[in-house]
C-alpha cells in the first residue's frame, strides 16, 4: 500500500541524495573533507547556515573537524550525550575513524555513517571509487547498508537512519564513490513528511534518555578484565542478530510509504536461473542489465545484489537465490591480498557451506572495478561465460588485460549495445570552463522539466590546470540504470577545438550521430580547420557537423568568452528533447535558479547568450574528401625514453585503459621528470623577453609557476651554432664573473600555461613605452616554431656548475636547473613557485616526504611527474605517505639517512688504514656549501674505486657493506613538504612532535589557507574574516600562529615567507633551514585560486600582504643566539597598509564585504587588530635576548 | 534690529530652506554623516553616484570570480567558495542607502547616477524614482578620447541620455555636466531643452597622475581648493537668466564668501564637497552662519533678491565675464 509519499521528483547527485536524509535525520554533524565525500559535509553546512530544519524543525549543528579521527571523535561525544549524530567520509577518512567506529558499535550507539566508497592508499593514492575503505571497517561492528544507485542512496540512507534507532546498532550506509556519488540523476523525492513517519520518535527519546547526564548518570566504558570482557562483549549479540529483520522491517515501511521496495538481497533474471551472479554496489545497475537482456533470450542467468552486507544473513542471502542455481561468481570491488578470497566472496562461500551442506553450488570470486575501472554489461556477460565454462576460474579478475597472473577474464565490448530507447550525448570540455556545470543543469532541466530520466556522468583528468573534461549524458523514457561510461554516442560536443589535437573525440560517436564543435571558424574555413582523423570519422561515420561561435556569442552578450550557456542551449535545440521554445525558457529558468543570487546583471547577460545561440548555429555540409594538414598530436615525441613511449604515453593518450598488468610497476614506483614530454601546449599567449632592456635579475624565472622560462648564462663561444632569432645579451648580473658571459631567458613554449606572473613581476620597462618589459605576454601563435627550436637549442646548451653558483641569491638559483617542472598546478599557483626554487637550490641531495593534497597531486598524478632529475640522474626522491602523517613519515627518513650515515662512518672509521687518506678526508668534509657537496662526492667515488680493490678477506665484507653504504657519506636533507590542512589540522600533531625531535628535518608549509585541493575547505590557517567553505559567513577566528607555536621550542628554526614581498628572503630561509642542525619550519604564503583573485597577479599580492602586516615575513634562527645575536629577525617593516585595503583585494574578504557588511565590518576591525596585536608582539619577542635552549638529539 | 535674510531657495522645484546642499560625497553615502549634515543645516543633500559600471563590473567580477575553478577537477564540487544567501550585487545596496536616507532625513534626498548605455540610465532611474528620492542628479562625464567622434557626436550623446531619463521619469531633473564644450552656453540650453530641470556646474573628473617611482599612471581626484570656484562663477553668471531650469554651482566652495559670490552670480544652491570633506558636516553651519550674517547685514530681504544680481546680465561690467577678463588678469600679473 502507497502510504505518505507521492511521487516528486529530483534531479540530484548521490552525495546530495544522501546527505539530505542524513542533515533531516541528525542533530549534530561533525564533518571532515575528503573526496569523493566532500560534497555531503558541504551541503550540510551550507542547509545549516541557511537555517534549513531537521525532522524536528531544529537547524542540524553542523562542525568541521581536524581530520577524520577528530570528527569520528565529535560523533562518539555527541551520541554519548544522545544526539542524532551523523557524518560523512570516504577512503582514509574512514580508517581514521576506526577506533570510533568499534567504540560507537560496541556501545550499541545509533548512528549513521555515510561513506562514498573510494580506494584506500597503497601502491598508489586513488579518488575514485570502490570498496576497499568500506571493507576494511566491516569487522567493527557497524552495520553496512549498501547503496548501488542515486536512489538507493536516499532511501537506504533513510533506512540507516531508522535501523540503526531500532536496534541500537550504529550503520554505515555506503555507496560507489564518483560513480554513484557524483552521478546526477533523475529520482522519486523521498518527502520530510516519509522521513519524519521512518524516525520513531520514541527511539529518539530512548537513545536520548541512554545518554550521559548527570540527572541519571551512567559509567560508560570501563576497563575490564580476563574475567568478563569475554562476556560482554558476547553480550550485545542480540542487538545484532536481530539488526537483519529490523533492517527489512523498516524497508518494508519505506515501501509502504513509498511503493519502492528494497529488500536485504534483491534478485533480478530468471526464476530458474543457473548462473547466478552476486555484487553489490553501482555494478550492480550494468549487471541487472546484461542479465535482464540474457535472461529475456531464455538464458538462465540472474544477479543478486547485496544491500544488508553486515551483519550478513545467511538465511536471507540463500532464500533470495534461485533454488535451480548451479553456479555462482562473487565480485568484490576490493583486493585483499593473501586471503583466500575476497570478502564478499568469502561471505558468499560460508553462507552456503552452512545452508547447503550437501549440494552447494560452485562458487567463484572476482575482482572487478578498482579504482572506479568501469564495469560494464559486457563484462557481466564474461562472467556469466565463464560460469558456464568447463571449468570456470575459481578466482578471477574482469575489466584489465592481466598478463602476469593471467586472472582476467576476456572481454568483448562490442557484445553489448544499449537500448534504442535512450538517447546519449558525450560533451568535450576545459576543466572550469563551465561545460561539467551546464550539462548538470541540462541533466536537471530534463529531469524536471520533462517526462523522461537522465543521469550525467562527469570524468575529470588528472591535471589541475587545463584539464579535460568529459560530460556523459543519458535520457530516456525508462529508469536509467546505466552505471558504465557511454560507448556510442548520439550527440558529440567538442567545446575547445584545441581539445581536436589531443583526443579523437568522435571515436565515441555511433553512425550518423550529430557532432557539434565550437569553433571561431565559419562554415566556409572549419573542415580545413580539423584533424584529417576528425574529417575521416565525420566522413566514414556520417556525421552531422554543426558548429558554433560560442566565443563571439558569448563575447556580444558580454559574458567574456564564457560558452557554457550557448552551448547548452545549441545541444538543446539539436538533441530535441524540448521544443525550442521550450528549450530556451527551461534553460533560462535554469541560469535563473544557478546565477540569481549574483545578480540581475549576470542573469540579463546570460539570457542574451541564450537567445543568440540558436541563431549562430550552422550546419556543415560534410565535404566528401579530406583536407589539410592538421592532425591529432602525438602524445609524446619519439626521443622519449621507452618508459614514456611504451606506457606513460598510453595514459596521456587516454588509453590508460588498455594497459597490461605487466606494463605496471609492481611497487607504484616510477620514474622521474616525465611532464617534460607532456606538451599540453596550454597557453594562448606566452611570455617573450626582450633582451634590449632586461637587467638580468632572474625574478621572471624565479616566480614562474611551471619552469616554462628558464635562465642561462653562458660563455660567448657556447651560442656560435645558436639557431636564427635566438636571443641572448651580455650578462651583467655578476661582476665577478669572466667577461664575454651571455646571458638566456628562454620560455618553454608548450609547458607554459600563460599565466603571466613572469611579465607581472618584471621590473625592467622600455624607456619609449613603458608598458612594454623586458618579458612581454604575446600570442603563442605568433612564436611557436621558432620558440620551440629556441627552447630545444637552450635545452641542449651546457647546465651551470652548481658549485659556482651563487645560491643565496636570485640571479644564482636561477642559473641552477630547476629539478621541478612543467607541472599539472593551477595557472598561477603561489606554491609551486617555492617548489621549484627549493629543488634549485638543494635539488640533487634531498628526499621530500609530501603530505597529500594538492602537492602531491600535481606533483605525483599519473600520467607524468614534475619531479625531475638533472644530467647525473640526481634528484629529489619523491615519496607520499598519506595526509595525516608526513612530518612523521619525513621524520623517518631522517632517521634511516642518518642511521646509514652513522653506519657508513664507522665502517669507513674502521677500514680506515686499508682505503688510506681518502678515509679521514670524508669523515671530516665540510659539505655545507655546494663546492664541499662537489669534493664530497667526489671522495666518495674515489673511495668505492679503493673500495673495489680491496681483496683482503677479513676487510671484504666491511668493503661491502661500506660500499652499498657510501652514498650517505654525502649529506642528504629531508624536506618535508605539505599544505596548511596537513600542518595546522590533520598533521599538526605529528608535525609538533617532529619540531620536537630535534632531528635534522626542514619542514615546508605551503600556506594557501584553505583545504585548496579538495575545494577550498576552512583550515585553521583561514584568517579572520575570510570566506571559506565551512566559514560562508565569514571565518570568526584568527589563524593560528603555527611559526610561534613552534618558535617556542626555542631550537627550532622558523621562518615566514612570502615570494612576491622579497625573493632574498625566502632563498636565505631555505638556506638557513637546510643549513640549521635541528628541525626547521618555513611558511610559505601560496596564493591560491580559492582567494578569488587573478593569480597573474599573485606576486603583488603577496607584497601588500606583507605591506599591511597581515603577513609579516620573520626568520627564527636558534643558531644566531650562539652568536650573541637575537633569534628572531623581522624580514618585513611595521605594517603601512591597512588590512581592509589588502583585503578588498581579494575576493575572499571582498566577498564578505559585499554580502555582509555590518559582519564585514566588525571581522575586519578584528583582523586590524589581530595584524596588530602579532606586529607588536613580534616587535617585542624581536628584543628578547634569551630563548630557552633545545637539547638537540645525540648522534 | 535688521531682520534676517530669507535664505529659502528653489532647486528645480524643491523648496529649500537655504542654498547650502551636500554634494555627492562619503559623508553622503552613510545614514551617519547624512543625519548629521542635516542637523548642520545642508538644505539637501545628493547621494553618491550610483555607477552602473562600477555595478557590472562588481556583478560579473564576482560571476567570473565564483566560477573560476568550479569543476576544474573532480576533487572540486562546484566552485572554491560556498553558496552564499545574497551577494548584494546591482544596486540593491545604493537602494538601501536611498531608502534609509528617506527614512532618517526630513530634506529632499536627490539621488545621483552615472551610467554607462542609455539603458543602463533609464533602468537605474527609474530605480531610484521608485524608491523615493526626490530629484535625480545624472552625473555625465564622457571623455571623449575618440578622434573619430567628433563634438556634435558626443553632444547628442549627452542630449539622448537627458532625454531619456527625462522620458522615464516625472522627478525632478539635474544635469551635472563638465566645463568641456566648445561651447557650452548651448550646450547648457540644449540639456534644458532635452528635458533637464536643473544644470549642476561642473563635475571634477578623475584626474590621472603618473607614479615617478613605479613609472606608472594612477588614477587620482584631489579635494577641491577655492580657486577652482571662479570657473564655475563665470558660467553661473553667463547662464543665469539665459535658462529656463535652475542652476547649481559645485566646485571650490570651500566657506561662506564663495557661496555668496556665486548666489550673486545667479547660482539657486550651492553644493559642498571638500570643505566638508576637511572640516566634517558641522561646517555647514558655519557657512550658513556666514550667508546669513552677510545677507542681513547688508539688509538682503531674501535671497531671491540677491541671486543674479551680478550675473553678466546684471553686472555693470558684464564683458569682465568674458575674454577681457582674461587680458586683466595677464595685466595684473605683469612684472613691476
Amino acid at each position: 500500500m502507497r502510504g505518505a509519499d507521492t511521487t516528486s521528483w529530483v534531479t540530484v547527485d548521490g552525495n546530495e541524495a544522501a546527505a539530505r536524509v542524513a542533515h533531516q535525520a541528525s542533530e549534530v554533524i561533525a564533518i571532515y573533507p575528503i573526496t569523493p565525500a566532500s560534497a555531503m559535509g558541504e551541503l550540510a553546512d551550507a542547509w545549516s547556515q541557511q537555517g534549513r530544519t531537521n525532522a524536528w524543525g531544529a537547524v542540524p549543528d553542523v562542525i568541521e573537524m581536524q581530520s577524520e579521527g577528530g570528527a569520528a571523535g565529535a560523533v562518539h561525544g555527541a551520541l554519548q550525550a544522545g544526539a542524532l549524530t551523523t557524518t560523512f567520509t570516504a577512503s582514509q577518512g574512514l580508517l581514521l575513524m576506526i577506533p570510533n567506529l568499534y567504540k560507537i558499535a560496541g556501545e550499541l550507539t545509533p548512528a549513521v555513517v555515510h561513506v562514498a566508497a573510494r580506494s584506500l592508499a597503497t601502491h598508489a593514492l586513488s579518488i575514485f571509487g570502490d570498496h576497499s575503505d568500506v571493507m576494511a571497517v566491516r569487522q567493527t561492528g557497524m552495520a553496512m547498508l549498501a547503496s548501488s544507485s542515486v536512489q538507493e542512496a536516499q532511501d537506504l540512507a533513510l533506512v540507516a537512519h531508522a535501523s540503526t534507532l531500532r536496534t541500537r546498532v550504529p550503520f554505515l550506509h555506503f555507496f560507489d564513490g564518483f560513480r554513484t556519488s557524483h552521478e546526477v540523476s533523475k529520482i522519486e523525492s523521498v518527502s520530510d513528511d516519509t522521513i519524519r513517519e521512518m524516525i520513531d520518535d520514541s527511539l529518539v527519546e530512548q537513545h536520548r534518555t541512554r545518554g550521559l547526564n548527570p540527572n541519571h548518570p551512567v559509567l560508560r566504558r570501563t576497563a575490564q578484565n580476563p574475567d568478563v570482557f569475554f562476556q560482554a562483549r558476547e553480550a550485545a549479540n542480540p542487538f545484532h542478530l536481530a539488526t537483519p529483520n529490523a533492517v527489512q522491517t523498516e524497508m518494508d515501511r519505506l515501501a509502504d510509504l513509498t511503493g519502492r521496495a528494497y529488500h536485504l538481497f534483491d534478485y533480478w533474471g530468471a526464476p530458474d536461473a543457473e548462473r547466478v551472479i552476486v555484487m553489490m554496489g553501482s555494478g550492480v545497475g550494468a549487471a541487472i542489465e546484461a542479465v535482464e537482456r540474457e535472461a529475456a533470450a531464455g538464458a538462465k542467468v540472474g544477479v543478486v545484489a547485496v544491500r544488508l552486507y553486515r551483519p550478513f544473513d545467511s538465511e536471507a542471502f540463500v532464500a533470495a537465490l534461485p533454488a535451480s542455481v548451479r553456479s555462482i561468481a562473487v565480485l568484490d570491488r576490493t583486493k585483499e591480498p593473501g586471503s583466500v578470497g575476497e570478502p564478499l566472496y568469502s561471505d558468499v562461500v560460508t553462507a552456503l557451506f552452512e545452508r547447503h551442506q550437501k549440494s552447494m553450488p560452485s562458487v567463484i570470486g572476482g575482482r572487478y572495478g578498482l579504482s572506479s575501472k568501469e564495469f560494464t554489461p559486457a563484462m557481466a556477460l564474461s562472467i556469466l561465460d565463464e560460469l558456464d565454462g568447463a571449468t570456470p576460474r575459481p578466482h578471477f579478475t574482469v575489466g584489465i588485460i592481466d598478463d602476469v597472473t593471467h586472472l582476467s577474464l576476456d572481454v568483448d565490448e562490442s557484445r553489448w549495445s544499449e537500448p534504442d530507447n535512450v538517447n546519449r550525448a558525450v560533451f568535450y570540455g576545459l576543466g572550469s570552463d563551465g561545460t561539467v556545470g551546464a550539462n548538470k543543469n541540462s541533466v536537471k532541466i530534463i529531469g524536471e522539466s520533462t517526462t523522461q530520466f537522465a543521469q550525467g556522468y562527469f570524468v575529470y583528468d588528472s591535471k589541475k590546470s587545463g584539464s579535460m573534461t568529459v560530460s556523459h549524458l543519458r535520457f530516456g523514457p525508462e529508469p536509467i540504470r546505466s552505471t558504465y561510461l557511454i560507448g556510442e554516442a548520439d550527440f558529440v560536443a567538442c567545446h575547445h577545438t584545441s581539445l581536436l589535437d589531443q583526443v579523437d573525440v568522435l571515436r565515441i560517436a555511433r553512425r550518423g550521430a550529430t557532432f557539434l564543435l565550437n569553433t571561431h571558424h565559419g562554415p566556409e574555413t572549419v573542415w580545413r580547420s580539423l584533424p584529417i582523423e576528425t574529417q575521416r570519422q565525420i566522413i566514414d561515420k556520417d556525421l552531422a557537423l554543426w558548429i558554433v561561435d560560442g566565443g563571439r556569442v558569448a563575447t556580444e552578450a558580454g559574458l567574456g568568452g564564457h560558452v557554457n550557456t550557448v552551448l547548452q542551449t545549441c545541444f538543446f535545440f539539436l538533441a530535441g528533447v524540448l521544443p525550442p521554445d521550450e528549450a530556451v525558457a527551461a534553460v533560462k529558468d535554469a541560469i535563473s535558479r544557478s546565477y540569481q543570487k549574483r545578480g540581475q546583471l549576470v542573469l540579463d547577460r546570460n539570457f542574451a547568450a541564450v537567445d543568440q545561440a540558436v541563431a549562430a548555429l550552422v550546419r556543415v555540409e560534410t565535404p566528401a574528401e579530406m583536407v589539410g594538414t592538421r592532425r591529432l598530436r602525438r602524445p609524446v615525441p619519439e626521443e622519449a625514453p621507452d618508459f614514456v613511449q611504451r606506457v606513460t604515453a598510453m595514459m596521456m593518450d587516454g588509453k590508460g585503459d588498455l594497459l597490461p598488468v605487466s606494463a605496471m610497476p609492481v611497487d607504484g614506483s616510477f620514474p622521474m621528470g616525465t611532464a617534460q614530454w607532456e606538451k599540453r601546449s596550454l597557453a594562448i599567449d606566452i611570455p617573450i623577453w626582450d633582451p634590449d632592456i632586461c637587467i638580468d635579475c632572474g625574478r621572471c624565472t624565479l616566480v614562474c609557476p611551471h619552469a616554462a622560462i628558464r635562465m642561462k648564462v653562458l660563455p660567448a663561444e657556447t651560442l656560435t651554432d645558436a639557431p636564427e632569432g635566438f636571443r641572448d645579451k651580455d650578462w651583467t648580473g655578476d661582476r665577478h664573473s669572466t667577461p664575454d658571459q651571455r646571458l638566456v631567458i628562454q620560455v618553454a613554449p608548450d609547458d607554459c600555461t600563460g599565466c603571466g606572473v613572469c611579465v607581472s613581476i618584471c621590473p625592467a620597462k622600455s624607456k619609449e613605452v613603458v608598458k612594454h618589459r623586458a618579458i612581454n605576454m604575446e600570442a603563442k601563435a605568433d612564436h611557436l616554431d621558432a620558440e620551440r627550436i629556441n627552447f630545444a637549442h637552450f635545452l641542449d646548451l651546457p647546465e651551470a656548475d652548481r658549485s659556482s653558483l651563487d645560491l643565496l641569491t636570485i640571479k644564482g638559483t636561477q642559473q641552477a636547473q630547476p629539478l621541478f617542472e612543467f607541472s599539472g598546478a593551477c595557472l598561477g599557483c603561489g606554491e609551486t613557485p617555492y617548489l621549484k626554487l627549493l629543488t634549485q637550490q638543494f635539488g640533487d641531495r634531498i628526499t621530500v616526504a609530501n603530505a597529500t593534497g594538492c602537492s602531491s597531486i600535481y606533483g605525483a598524478n599519473l600520467p607524468t611527474t614534475p619531479w625531475a632529475t638533472n644530467a647525473d640522474g640526481r634528484g629529489p626522491a619523491w615519496a607520499n605517505s598519506l595526509f595525516e602523517d608526513n612530518a612523521e613519515f619525513g621524520l623517518g627518513m631522517r632517521l634511516a639517512l642518518d642511521h646509514h650515515e652513522a653506519e657508513a662512518r664507522r665502517l669507513l672509521a674502521s677500514l680506515a688504514s686499508e682505503v688510506g687518506p681518502v678515509a679521514a678526508d670524508i669523515l671530516e668534509a665540510d659539505q655545507s656549501h655546494e663546492r664541499g657537496i662537489a669534493d664530497q662526492r667526489e671522495r666518495v667515488a674515489a673511495l668505492r674505486a679503493r673500495l673495489d680493490q680491496l681483496a683482503d678477506p677479513e676487510t671484504t665484507p666491511l668493503a661491502s657493506r661500506l660500499r652499498s653504504l657510501s652514498d650517505y657519506l654525502v649529506d642528504t636533507g629531508v624536506w618535508i613538504v605539505g599544505g596548511d590542512g596537513w600542518a595546522y589540522d590533520i598533521g599538526f600533531g605529528g608535525l609538533d612532535h617532529v619540531l620536537a625531535s630535534g632531528r635534522n628535518v626542514n619542514i615546508l608549509v605551503l600556506d594557501t589557507e584553505v583545504y585548496s585541493n579538495t575545494g577550498g575547505q576552512t583550515s585553521k590557517a583561514t584568517p579572520r574574516a575570510a570566506i571559506a567553505k565551512f566559514s560562508a559567513g565569514g571565518k570568526t577566528t584568527a589563524k593560528k600562529d603555527l611559526g610561534m607555536i613552534a618558535m617556542a621550542y626555542g631550537g627550532v628554526y622558523v621562518a615566514q615567507v612570502a615570494m612576491g614581498a622579497n625573493m632574498t628572503q625566502v632563498i636565505k630561509a631555505f638556506a638557513e633551514a637546510e643549513a640549521h642542525p635541528g628541525p626547521s619550519l618555513i611558511i610559505a604564503y601560496s596564493p591560491c585560486i580559492a582567494h578569488g583573485f587573478d593569480l597573474t597577479h599573485m606576486m603583488e599580492h603577496q607584497k601588500m600582504a606583507v605591506e599591511s602586516g597581515y603577513w609579516p615575513m620573520y626568520r627564527y634562527d636558534p643558531g644566531r643566539e650562539a652568536a650573541g645575536e637575537h633569534a628572531l629577525h623581522l624580514d618585513s617593516r611595521p605594517p603601512k597598509v591597512a588590512f581592509r585595503d589588502f583585503a578588498m583585494t581579494e575576493g575572499r574578504f571582498a566577498m564578505l564585504a559585499r554580502s555582509n557588511p555590518q559582519v564585514a565590518e566588525r571581522l575586519f576591525t578584528e583582523a586590524q587588530q589581530d595584524i596588530d596585536d602579532r606586529w607588536h608582539l613580534y616587535q617585542q619577542m624581536v628584543d628578547v635576548e634569551h630563548t630557552a635552549t633545545f637539547g638537540q638529539v645525540e648522534e | 534690529m535688521t531682520p534676517t535674510t530669507d535664505l529659502r531657495t528653489h532647486y528645480m522645484g524643491l523648496d529649500l530652506a537655504n542654498p547650502i546642499v551636500a554634494s555627492s560625497s562619503p559623508l553622503t553615502g552613510q545614514i551617519d554623516t547624512l543625519v548629521a549634515l542635516q542637523e548642520a543645516g545642508a538644505a539637501a543633500i545628493v547621494l553618491p553616484s550610483l555607477f552602473e559600471e562600477q555595478i557590472e563590473h562588481d556583478a560579473m567580477g564576482l560571476h567570473r570570480g565564483l566560477d573560476t575553478g568550479a569543476d576544474q577537477h573532480g576533487e572540486v564540487f562546484g566552485g572554491y567558495f560556498p553558496e552564499l544567501d545574497s551577494y548584494n550585487t546591482g544596486p540593491d545596496r545604493y537602494l538601501r542607502t536611498l531608502i534609509a536616507a528617506k527614512n532618517e532625513l526630513t530634506i529632499p534626498v536627490i539621488a545621483s547616477l552615472n551610467g554607462t548605455s542609455t539603458g543602463g540610465w533609464t533602468h537605474y532611474a527609474k530605480l531610484l524614482e521608485d524608491e523615493g528620492a526626490d530629484a535625480l542628479e545624472l552625473n555625465i562625464y564622457l571623455i571623449a578620447a575618440d578622434a573619430n567622434a567628433s563634438a556634435a557626436d558626443v553632444e547628442d550623446q549627452y542630449l539622448q541620455l537627458v532625454a531619456a531619463v527625462r522620458s522615464t521619469v516625472e522627478i525632478p531633473l539635474a544635469v551635472k555636466i563638465g566645463p568641456f564644450f566648445s561651447s557650452p552656453a548651448n550646450m547648457a540650453r540644449r540639456l534644458v531643452d532635452a528635458g533637464a530641470d536643473g544644470l549642476v556646474l561642473f563635475n571634477r573628473f578623475y584626474q590621472p597622475d603618473i607614479d615617478l617611482d613605479q613609472l606608472s599612471t594612477t588614477p587620482n581626484l584631489v579635494l577641491s581648493s577655492p580657486n577652482e570656484m571662479r570657473l564655475v562663477l563665470r558660467w553661473v553668471a553667463i547662464l543665469h537668466g539665459q535658462l529656463e531650469a535652475s542652476l547649481a554651482a559645485t566646485t571650490g566652495i570651500h566657506d561662506a564668501e564663495a557661496a555668496i559670490k556665486l548666489i550673486l552670480a545667479g547660482a539657486d544652491v550651492t553644493m559642498m564637497t571638500s570643505a566638508l570633506l576637511m572640516h566634517g558636516p558641522e561646517h555647514v553651519t558655519t557657512v550658513l552662519d556666514g550667508l546669513s550674517h552677510w545677507f542681513t547685514e547688508r539688509e538682503y530681504r531674501s535671497l531671491t533678491q540677491a541671486r543674479g544680481s551680478l550675473s553678466q546680465k546684471s553686472s555693470p561690467d558684464p564683458s569682465s565675464f568674458e575674454r577681457t577678463n582674461y587680458m586683466a588678469n595677464l595685466a595684473s600679473y605683469s612684472p613691476h
